[in-house]
């Protein structure tokens, strides 16, 4: 199939899915869960996109994810609260000492351009290390930099430990897809560009890529600083559907769900990430939710089930895809039209064989 | 008298109280192929790493066409440390990363093959050219720089084309044969476009038909490219065939040089590594 071809296939496709979107918010009723999974799901999407392009695209395990999504978070809660609500808002602070707001997409792109300017500074040291070592270090990252938004002192401009809120939000699904999509399309075309061939070079193999003329230190730091801005994004977005934020909010257990995300979708695959998104927060937030009630079908009690179960019977099913598709559910594949039209074809030729 | 193209200067690389290069010094002009051989363990692919900017040196220096490459001195914990000579002979610290020494046009291969693996043949290639690429992440990304990608990749594939793979391109490079995992190990090195290459053991595991077609390979590629080739091998029959200057080395320390004839009948080399060697 030509090239063109495939693109005005997934140009319709995702005009497809807009419509699909924009006709479930019509039908159903705007407190359904379906329509919080998708907003949730398609915020977790982009942060786990900027999560596989550093662990699964450029072979760098940081887990520094929700460090950057709260830098994120509260650089646009911050920037964007109207000047009439910031009173309100820092009630213990006097008001705060930022005095002006910005727009929404002003406030988004600031929350990346922060979130990337202190992945710069923590990569100046931390990306030296390798591996494990460079996880922890990451993972101390994220751990500091949230007692260090809750700290007293700075509660002129985070609000201490206090929440923030009354900053500007969305109301339909389609905005976090749309902000979602653009920055995964401009990731994905950053992976398809010679800065992602060098990227996966250091990740097949680091003392050949720099055989290779790539610039080790530069390189990654490259891919650590865009990973961190659309994580920033993501934690904008997120600020966004929250309502209102905390610090305490961003804990490690958030990094960990991310890349449970991303290992279930498969390191190295876009699609993988996105599709185990929306996977993980439907069955985490709505469809398991009935193994936290509990239930009785004619006089006999179901055993097992009461609250905490849930999360019982997701650690189980984590276990499963662990040890029996290591890969996930991608491997370092990607969904394309392409080849569900191979997939289709191979099919319709493996009949006409049986036959 | 042809051009100098690599100097190597009283290189000492020594490992906490191990002295692995011990004051090595060579020369390898344009147009050469020049092999360094040695018994297992002599510091070959160490001397290779000093040079390419993988180890920093204890002591001593580099040129490459004249130019100072790399130079170090024992510093920190190694000046108490240090027991080779020429101590005090170099006072500069010049150590720049494996990806610079490459740009100024040194390419190497690897003994134990570091290829790419999960991509393809193509993008292995590929991947040489990136580092000359006038582009930033901007223009790469939102494809502002079309007419060099496409320069990039019309040049991969007519390197492909001269080593004869162009119809592997899209295989995954980790799944192809050993003797073609060599062959595009070499061809990646020469997308760097280099004036001198470094082979570390490309004979390793082939069988004599196999060496045969390699050393026709190792010339041919230096006359059509007007390459200058350093060697390290084992294989006493492709070094015999193909060097014009031969370096040995035992046990850190340069044994004899010269050509294949005079090393061959060296009674040192003979009782340091021939004598004992299966190839001789």
């Amino acid at each position: 199939m030509s090239k063109k071809k495939s693109m005005t296939i997934s140009a319709i496709l995702f005009l497809a899915l807009i419509v699909i979107i924009v006709v479930l918010e019509r039908m159903l009723p705007p407190t359904h869960i379906a329509l919080a999974v998708l907003k949730k799901g398609c915020i977790y999407s982009l942060v786990a996109v900027s999560m596989n392009l550093l662990n699964g695209f450029t072979g760098l395990f940081s887990l520094g994810q929700a460090g950057f999504m709260l830098i994120g978070a509260y650089a646009y809660a911050v920037l964007t609260i109207p000047v009439a609500d910031r009173a309100s808002v820092y009630m213990y602070f006097d008001g705060g000492i930022i005095q002006f707001s910005v727009p929404v997409f002003v406030g988004l792109l600031a929350s990346g351009l922060l979130a990337a300017l202190c992945a710069w500074l923590i990569g100046l040291p931390v990306l030296r290390l390798k591996s494990d070592y460079l996880a922890i270090a990451t993972l101390g990252f994220a751990e500091i930099i949230r007692a260090f938004f809750q700290w007293d002192k700075l509660g002129v401009v985070t609000n201490g430990s206090n929440m923030l809120r009354k900053y500007p939000t969305f109301s339909t699904t389609l905005f976090p897809f749309l902000v979602s999509a653009a920055c995964i399309g401009v990731m994905v075309l950053m992976i398809n560009s010679s800065y992602g061939r060098a990227f996966k070079a250091i990740r097949d193999d680091e003392i050949a890529a720099e055989a290779m003329g790539i610039n080790l230190a530069k390189h990654k730091r490259m891919a650590f600083c865009v990973s961190s801005f659309f994580a920033g994004v993501g934690g904008g977005l997120l600020a966004m559907y929250q309502t209102s934020i905390q610090a305490m909010t961003f804990k490690s257990s958030m990094t960990y769900e991310i890349l449970l995300i991303v290992v279930i979708g498969g390191l190295g695959s876009v699609t993988g990430s996105c599709l185990a998104s929306f996977l993980f927060i439907a069955s985490s937030e709505w469809w398991l939710r009935f193994l936290d009630t509990e239930m009785t079908i004619g006089g006999f009690k179901v055993p097992l089930l009461r609250s905490g179960f849930r999360k019982v019977v997701f650690s189980v099913i984590i276990m499963v895809i662990v040890l029996f598709a290591r890969r996930g559910i991608m491997g370092d594949r990607e969904f394309s039209v392409d080849g569900i039209c191979r997939f289709f074809k191979n099919l319709g030729k493996k009949k006409e064989v049986k036959q | 008298m042809s051009t100098n193209v690599l100097r190597v200067s009283d290189i000492t690389m020594q490992f906490g109280g191990v002295v692995a290069v011990d004051n090595l010094s060579l020369e390898v002009n344009e147009g050469e192929i020049v092999a360094l051989i040695g018994p297992n363990g002599a510091g070959k692919t160490t001397a290779f790493n000093c040079i390419t900017g993988v180890y920093e040196p204890s002591n001593g220096a580099v040129s490459f066409y004249g130019k100072e490459l790399v130079e170090s001195y024992p510093h920190g914990k190694m000046k108490k440390l240090y027991k080779g000579e020429n101590v005090g002979k170099y006072t500069k610290r010049l150590v720049p990363t494996p990806d610079k020494i490459t740009k100024e046009g040194i390419a190497r291969t690897f003994q134990n093959i570091r290829l790419f693996s999960t991509m393809t043949v193509f993008e292995n290639v590929l991947i040489a050219k990136h580092m000359r690429a006038k582009q930033n992440l901007l223009t790469a990304t939102f494809r502002l720089n079309h007419a060099e990608e496409a320069r990039m990749r019309a040049e991969t594939l007519e390197l492909l084309k001269m080593q004869h793979l162009d119809h592997l391109r899209d295989e995954i490079a980790g799944s192809l044969p050993y003797g073609i995992q060599r062959r595009l190990e070499i061809a990646r090195a020469l997308a760097t476009n280099p004036k001198l290459l470094l082979l570390d053991e490309p004979a390793a595991g082939m069988n004599p038909q196999e060496t045969q077609e390699l050393a026709d390979f190792i010339r041919q590629i230096r006359d059509e490219y007007k390459l200058t080739i350093f060697i390290i091998e084992h294989h006493m029959d492709l070094v015999m065939r193909i060097s014009d200057r031969v370096y040995v080395l035992d046990f850190g320390k340069l044994l004899a040089h010269g050509t294949p004839e005079e090393v061959q009948n060296n009674p040192h080399v003979i009782e340091a590594y021939l004598g004992v060697s299966q190839d001789a």
